[in-house]
């Protein structure tokens, strides 16, 4: 990675599934992210993605740019926008970019765009991997 | 129930150890598609140790916080290594501030993540926003 590199653009596919799949792995049992019974009583439009399956997202896309597991040491952003993810077969479409920003002797400081249906999903997401 | 408003500042017990396991992250980096190469766990791993912490301040009764009003506003996570299997893990969370903005309570928390020496594996800062009634 170089310094000004925009790094290839991911994009993943969500569905009421992988928020499940999400929800045991992670051990956030929060039912806004499974029933919409639920979500629309607290006045979300339906079921949304955890905030942190998002992040998560975007931890894979770092970790693909990085061609390797293990080098984010700092992950952060704000969750400004939920991704409600539709009851269907496709589900909705998660699409992670990134730049890079810095790059020291030890690390490389990588800003995300993270968006969902073309509107960004998290605030000024950004990251540290090491060299 | 509004959010105790006593909250800011307070220091909830360390968590009981979590044990990694190598199917646990391999578990969670399925989850989330990422791959998991047997040695480290994925940059947001992290959470399922800070969450227990998470969980016990918002179940506390005292505390006034029901799960289903909960919104994650904010997460970072500053790291000094990756998770691997075999670690075990506490976690300590602090209530930072405590903030009534337009209806919700923001609660800001930092949980500090450490192996049974004491070292820093990792500290978690976590928003998040308890909506009023609707």
């Amino acid at each position: 990675m170089k310094l000004d590199d925009v790094l290839p653009t991911q994009t993943y596919q969500v569905s009421r599934g992988d928020l499940v799949r999400y929800a045991g792995a992670s051990g956030d049992f929060n039912p806004i992210h499974w029933s919409d019974r639920v979500a629309t009583s607290v006045g979300l439009p339906g079921v949304i993605a955890h905030g942190m399956f998002t992040m998560a997202l975007a931890a894979r896309a770092l970790d693909t740019w990085a061609d390797a597991p293990g080098r984010v040491r700092e992950i952060g952003c704000k969750f400004t926008k939920p991704v409600l993810v539709p009851d269907d077969e496709e589900g909705v479409a998660v699409v992670v970019t990134g730049t890079v920003r810095n790059i020291t002797d030890d690390t490389v400081d990588i800003s995300l765009e993270v968006t969902c249906g073309g509107e960004k999903v998290l605030g000024a997401p950004k990251a540290v991997l090491t060299r | 129930m509004p959010v105790d408003r006593s909250l800011a500042g307070r220091t909830f017990p360390p968590t009981e150890p979590y044990v990694v396991s190598r199917e646990k992250i391999a578990e969670f980096a399925s989850a989330t598609g990422s791959t998991f190469d047997g040695e480290s766990a994925p940059a947001t791993f992290p959470i399922v140790i800070a969450l227990p912490a998470m969980n016990a301040l918002m179940a506390d009764p005292e505390v006034g916080i029901a799960l289903h009003r909960v919104v994650h506003g904010e997460q970072r996570f500053a790291c000094t290594r990756t998770v691997v299997p075999g670690d075990r893990l506490s976690a300590v969370l602090t209530v930072e501030t405590l903030r009534h903005i337009g209806g919700a309570d923001i609660i800001s928390t930092r949980t500090e993540i450490t192996d049974p020496g004491g070292d820093h594996v990792c500290t978690a800062f976590a928003t998040l926003v308890h909506r009023g009634d609707t």
